[in-house]
C-alpha cells in the first residue's frame, strides 16, 4: 500500500492505496466520487475523464499513486455553490445529454477544449471530443453545447 | 433557471429538461453507485472459446484466494441455476434450448457463463477467477448461417438435433404476380451483426430485505417490471417479495430490454448468501455477453412493370439466433415482417424467416428492432429497381407510395396505416436539401471524371412502432401485453405526482410526461413529480422500448389526468353549490359558467379531499385517478432522410456531406426532446452503414470484442444534421403523438448506402457490404473495374 494526498473537489484526501489501483476506482470506491464514472475497459470512452491539475485525463488511465500531490476536478466540484459552470449550463440550454452517462466526461473534456481554445470552430469542436463517446445524441447538440459554452465564456464559437 | 410555464401550451414546447440538473452534476444514481454494507462482489469466469465440452471445472483453488467468500460452477449453484427465459415463442415447433445462467457441462458462444467467485471486493473476485481450474474440449465451431442449416453441420444444441429454430412464412401470391411482371430484381443484402453498447455497462445489486423474505433487485434494465414477473418465475421468488428498481439507467437502445443470466445469478446468490450480492460488467464481457443486434441475410426479390408499377415482394431471410434464445430473440425479425413493403402498394408479398443458431451472443432487439432491417431491404431494392427501370430513385418511390388521399390504408402485409404525407415530407426534405443542385453537382462530377464522386442516397421511410396492441401481440405468440399504466395522483399541497409504467433511460420521460399532464391539470410542470422505474413505487408498467412510452403510456396519462380532472370538477361542483356541468376547468382552476367570481383551484379541490370534511355524498376521500392503456393501434411515423455521399474512388474514402431528413411523428410533446430522439437514431443507423459491425473469426471469437476494435463513431466521423418535420396527427392515438425513438436508426442506413452505390453506379456498382469502410468500399470498386480486389 502507498500513501497518497490529493486534493479533490477542493477539499483533501489522505489515503493509503494499493499501488495498481486507477485513480478512477479510487475515486469512486475509495472516496465514494461516483458521479465520475467508468464505460470501458480500454480507454477509449472518455466517461471517466477528469481535470487533473486542470486539464483532462482519462482517470481510468492515470494510477491513484500518480495523482498523489494534485488537485482533481469532477464532475461533483465544477459548479461554484450554486453557480453552474457555463459549460453545464450550455449542456442543459441545447440539450447536449440524454442518458446522461457520457456527460461527466464530456462536460470535464469541453471545459478543457475551452480552456485551451476558448473561440473553436465546430471542426476544432469535433476534434476536440474525439477521445469522449456518446451513444445517445449523435453529437450534434453536444457540438452547439461547446460552442454556446464558448459564447457564454466570451469566447464565442467561430 | 426556473421557467414561467404557460401550462395551457404545456404540449409543444421545448421546455429544457428537468433530468439535466443532476446529470450535469453527477448527483446520479447509477446501480454501479450502490454500496449496501456487507455486499459481496461477483466476478464471472466466461468462456474464452466458442463450443467446447467442459471437461474439468474445479473452483476450489479460488475459495483458497484473499477475501473469497464463495465460488459456484453449475454443479454447486444446483437448482439455483436458473435458465433464461424466451417469452416468444413464434412458432408451434419452434426449437427452444436450455440456456442455464451458468453452462452445463458445455459452453456455446464466446463469453458463456462457466463459474462464479464472491468476493469482499470487486477486485478480490476478479483476482480469483485465475485460480478456477476448467478445461475444454474445443468443437467445432458454428459461425455461418447456410453452412448451419445444411446437413452435416456441427449441431449447437445435439439434444435438439438441428440448428434451424424456426420457420416462419407469411402471404403468397408472388410467383403469379411476378409471372406477369416486365422486371424482376433479386439482391442478397447482410444485415450485419451490431452491438448495442449503451454508454453505461450492465450493473445489478440484490439485496435480501432484513428478516423477511423480501429482495430487492437494482438493475441496469429498460424493464423492471418485466423483468420482475420473469426473475419471479425463474428464481421462485415469490413475485410480491420481489422488487425491481431501475435507477439511473445510461442508456438501453434494446440492449437492456432483457432478463439477463447475470440477473437470475446475482438474485440467486443474494438468496443464498443472506447478503447483498453486485455485478458490474468491464466493457470488455459487455461486448460478448450483453445480446448483440441485426444480422440477417436478406434474399429480396422484387417484381414490377416496365413502367415502374410494383407487383409484388418476396423476402427470404435467414436470422441469426446466435447461440440462446433470449427474451424476444426469435420475434426481433417478425417485427420487420410486417414492415417490407414499407410505404408502396403492391399486390402480393411472400415471407419467410429461419432462425437459426450458431455459437455467438444471443441476438435480441437493437434499436428498431426488425424494422431497419426491413427497411434496409425495401429501400435498397426501390434503389436497384429504379436502376434496372432506369428511373429517377424518387420517381419510382413517387409512383408506387401510398398517396395522402388514401389512408387509412391497409397495406399488403395486412397493417393499417392511419395517417401519413409522403408526399408533403418528401416535397420538404427535397427543397431543404438543394436536391435538384445536387443531381446537377453530381452529373457535373461524373462528366469531368472527378475521382471524388456524388451520390445521393433516398430513404423514404415508415415503420410501426408503440408496441403494441395486446390482442396483436398474442396473435404473434408473445406471451405479454402492451398495455400501459399511469397513476395521477393531486398531494393535499397542490402538487403532483404522475406514476408511469415507462422506464426511461434518457428519454427524459420526467420532462415530457410532466408536460402531458401539466396541459390537463393546469399544474406548472415544475410542481409535477413523474415517479418511474421502481415496481415499489410504480408497480404497473410495461416499461420502455418499441417506441412505445409516449405512443402507448402518453394515453395512459392523458386519461389518468382527465379522470383525475372528473373527480374534482364533482367535489367543486359541492364546494361551490353547483352542477359539475355548470363548472368550466381552465388553467387549473374550476369556475362557475358565467360567473368567474364562483371559483376554485384544483389545488383546493385536493385539500377538500384530504381532509375530507365537505365532500359530496359518495365521494371518497383523496385526489387520485389511474387508467390502464391498450393502444387501438400501432403508431406509424414515417419520413424522407436524404445523404450526399462524397466517395473517394482511388482510396475508398466516403464522407457524409450532409444528411437532411424530414420527419413526421405527429404532434411533438416537446419538440427539443424529439430533435434529440431524431440525431441519436440517425447516429446509430449511419454508424451500421459506415463504421460498425460484430465480427467472428471461423473458430467463433468475437474480433470486436472491445470499444478499442469496436467502432462506435466519436464527434470526428459525423457531421451535424439538418432536420425537419411534417406534423400529420395520428388518428389512433388519442394525444395525435407517433413514437420517434427508433425512426432515425430505421431510417438513416439505407440512405447512406444507396447514396454510396449512387455514386459509384458509373463505375458498375451495384451493391455495397456494411459497413462500408474504405477498404469495403476500394475493394468493391476494383471488383466492378474487373480488376483484382
Amino acid at each position: 500500500m502507498q500513501h497518497i494526498s490529493v486534493t479533490v473537489d477542493g477539499m483533501e484526501y489522505n489515503a493509503e492505496v494499493e499501488p495498481r489501483t486507477l485513480l478512477v476506482h479510487w475515486l469512486r470506491n475509495g472516496i465514494g466520487k461516483v458521479g465520475t464514472v467508468v464505460g470501458c475497459d480500454t480507454s477509449n470512452c472518455g466517461a471517466c475523464t477528469v481535470l487533473l491539475d486542470g486539464r483532462s485525463v482519462k482517470s481510468c488511465s492515470v494510477l491513484a499513486v500518480q495523482a498523489n500531490g494534485s488537485e482533481v476536478t469532477t464532475i461533483q466540484g465544477l459548479s461554484d455553490g450554486n453557480e453552474w459552470h457555463p459549460v453545464q449550463t450550455a449542456f442543459k440550454e441545447c440539450h447536449g445529454l440524454q442518458c446522461g452517462y457520457c456527460t461527466p466526461g464530456m462536460v470535464l473534456a469541453a471545459v478543457d477544449l475551452l480552456g485551451e481554445n476558448p473561440n473553436p470552430s465546430e471542426a476544432e469542436i469535433r476534434e476536440g471530443l474525439e477521445g469522449n463517446l456518446c451513444r445517445c445524441t449523435g453529437y450534434h447538440n453536444i457540438v452547439k453545447s461547446v460552442a454556446y459554452a464558448a459564447e457564454l465564456m466570451g469566447g464565442g464559437s467561430k | 433557471m426556473t421557467e414561467v410555464l404557460d401550462t395551457a401550451n404545456a404540449i409543444g414546447r421545448p421546455i429544457k429538461r428537468k433530468e439535466d440538473a443532476r446529470l450535469l452534476h453527477g448527483q446520479t444514481n447509477w446501480t454501479d453507485n450502490i454500496q449496501l454494507p456487507g455486499t459481496v462482489h461477483m466476478a464471472i469466469l466466461r468462456s474464452p472459446v466458442a463450443h467446447a465440452n467442459i471437461t474439468k471445472l474445479d473452483i476450489s483453488g479460488a475459495l483458497k484466494r484473499p477475501n473469497v467468500v464463495a465460488a459456484f460452477g453449475a454443479e454447486e449453484l444446483g437448482d439455483l441455476n436458473g435458465s433464461v427465459p424466451c417469452v416468444w415463442p413464434v412458432t408451434d415447433d419452434i426449437v427452444m434450448p436450455d440456456f442455464p445462467a451458468l453452462a452445463k457441462g458445455k459452453v456455446h458462444h464466446m463469453g458463456d457463463c462457466v463459474a462464479v467467485v464472491l468476493a469482499t471486493d470487486a477486485t478480490s473476485a476478479v483476482d480469483a477467477l485465475e485460480a478456477i481450474d476448467v478445461e475444454y474440449d474445443v468443437l467445432p465451431a458454428v459461425i455461418d448461417m447456410e453452412k448451419a442449416i445444411a446437413p452435416g453441420s456441427t449441431i449447437v444444441h445435439e439434444d435438439k438435433g438441428t440448428n434451424t429454430c424456426y420457420v416462419y412464412n407469411l402471404g403468397g401470391g408472388y410467383d403469379e404476380v411476378a409471372a406477369k411482371a416486365d422486371v424482376i430484381v433479386k439482391r442478397r443484402f447482410i444485415n450485419q451483426r451490431l452491438i448495442p453498447a449503451f454508454m453505461e455497462p450492465r450493473s445489478v445489486v440484490a439485496a435480501p430485505m432484513g428478516m423477511s423474505d423480501e429482495i430487492t433487485v437494482w438493475s441496469s434494465t429498460q424493464i423492471p417490471h418485466i423483468l420482475r414477473v420473469l426473475l419471479a418465475l425463474v428464481t421462485g421468488v415469490p413475485e410480491n417479495n420481489l422488487r425491481i428498481i431501475a435507477p439511473d439507467v445510461g442508456g438501453g437502445f434494446g440492449g437492456k430490454l432483457q432478463i439477463y443470466r447475470e440477473e437470475i445469478l446475482v438474485t440467486q446468490l443474494a438468496r443464498k448468501l443472506g447478503k447483498p450480492v453486485k455485478w458490474t460488467e468491464t466493457r470488455s464481457e459487455d461486448m460478448v455477453a450483453s445480446h448483440h443486434g441485426r444480422d440477417q441475410i436478406q434474399d429480396i426479390e422484387i417484381a414490377a412493370t416496365k413502367d415502374g408499377k410494383m407487383l409484388g415482394l418476396k423476402v427470404t431471410l435467414l436470422a441469426d439466433m446466435g447461440a440462446y434464445l433470449q427474451v424476444i430473440t426469435p420475434g426481433v425479425p417478425l417485427l420487420g415482417m410486417f414492415m417490407y413493403p414499407g410505404i408502396y402498394k403492391m399486390d402480393a408479398y411472400d415471407f419467410t424467416c429461419t432462425g437459426v443458431f450458431t455459437n455467438k451472443t444471443p441476438t435480441d432487439a437493437y434499436r428498431g428492432a426488425g424494422r431497419p432491417e426491413s427497411t434496409y431491404a425495401i429501400e435498397r431494392i426501390v434503389d436497384e429497381l429504379a436502376n434496372e427501370l432506369g428511373m429517377e430513385p424518387m420517381e419510382l418511390r413517387r409512383k408506387n407510395w401510398i398517396t395522402h388521399e388514401e389512408f387509412p390504408y391497409t397495406t399488403v402485409a395486412g397493417l393499417t396505416y392511419d395517417t401519413g404525407n409522403y408526399e408533403a415530407a418528401t416535397a420538404k426534405a427535397l427543397e431543404m436539401f438543394d436536391y435538384d443542385g445536387l443531381r446537377a453537382e453530381q452529373k457535373q462530377r461524373r462528366e469531368s471524371g472527378d475521382p471524388v464522386q456524388l451520390g445521393i442516397g433516398i430513404s423514404t421511410f415508415t415503420e410501426m412502432c408503440g408496441l403494441a396492441p395486446s390482442r396483436t401481440l398474442g396473435a404473434l405468440k408473445y406471451v405479454a401485453g402492451g398495455w400501459e399504466h399511469c397513476t395521477v395522483r393531486l398531494l393535499p399541497t397542490g402538487k403532483v405526482e404522475v406514476v408511469t409504467g415507462t422506464s426511461p433511460h434518457g428519454q427524459g420521460h420526467e420532462t415530457a410526461w410532466s408536460q402531458i399532464a401539466s396541459s390537463i391539470l393546469g399544474v406548472p410542470v415544475e410542481d409535477i413529480e413523474v415517479i418511474h422505474g421502481d415496481t415499489g413505487r410504480a408497480p404497473y408498467g410495461m416499461d420502455t422500448y418499441g417506441s412505445r412510452s409516449l405512443a402507448v403510456g402518453g394515453q395512459a396519462i392523458k386519461a389518468a389526468s382527465e379522470r383525475l380532472v372528473d373527480k374534482a370538477r364533482v367535489i367543486a361542483a359541492h364546494q361551490l353549490e353547483c352542477s359539475p356541468s355548470d363548472l368550466e376547468f381552465v388553467e387549473g382552476v374550476f369556475s362557475v359558467k358565467g360567473d368567474a367570481e364562483k371559483s376554485q383551484p384544483l389545488g383546493a379541490v385536493a385539500f377538500e379531499a384530504f381532509t375530507a370534511h365537505n365532500l359530496p355524498d359518495g365521494v371518497e376521500p383523496t385526489l387520485s385517478a389511474e387508467a390502464t392503456i391498450d393502444p387501438q393501434d400501432f403508431s406509424y411515423p414515417h419520413g424522407t432522410h436524404l445523404a450526399a455521399m462524397e466517395v473517394d474512388t482511388e482510396t475508398g474514402k466516403v464522407t457524409l456531406r450532409k444528411y437532411v431528413c424530414v420527419d413526421d411523428v405527429g404532434i411533438q410533446v416537446n419538440p427539443m426532446i424529439v430533435e434529440g430522439q431524431v440525431h441519436g437514431g440517425l447516429a446509430q443507423g449511419i454508424a451500421q452503414a459506415m463504421y460498425e459491425g460484430a465480427s467472428y473469426d471461423e473458430d467463433g471469437l468475437l474480433q470486436t470484442a472491445s470499444l478499442a476494435d469496436y467502432l462506435i463513431p466519436s464527434a470526428m466521423d459525423l457531421p451535424s444534421f439538418t432536420t425537419g418535420y411534417t406534423v400529420t396527427p395520428s388518428t389512433t392515438h388519442p394525444l395525435g403523438t407517433k413514437g420517434v425513438g427508433e425512426a432515425g436508426a430505421i431510417a438513416s442506413t439505407p440512405a447512406i448506402i444507396n447514396g454510396i452505390v449512387d455514386a459509384l453506379r458509373p463505375l458498375g456498382v451495384n451493391e455495397m457490404a456494411m459497413p462500408a469502410s474504405p477498404m469495403t468500399v476500394w475493394k468493391t470498386i476494383q471488383a466492378a473495374k474487373g480488376g483484382a480486389a
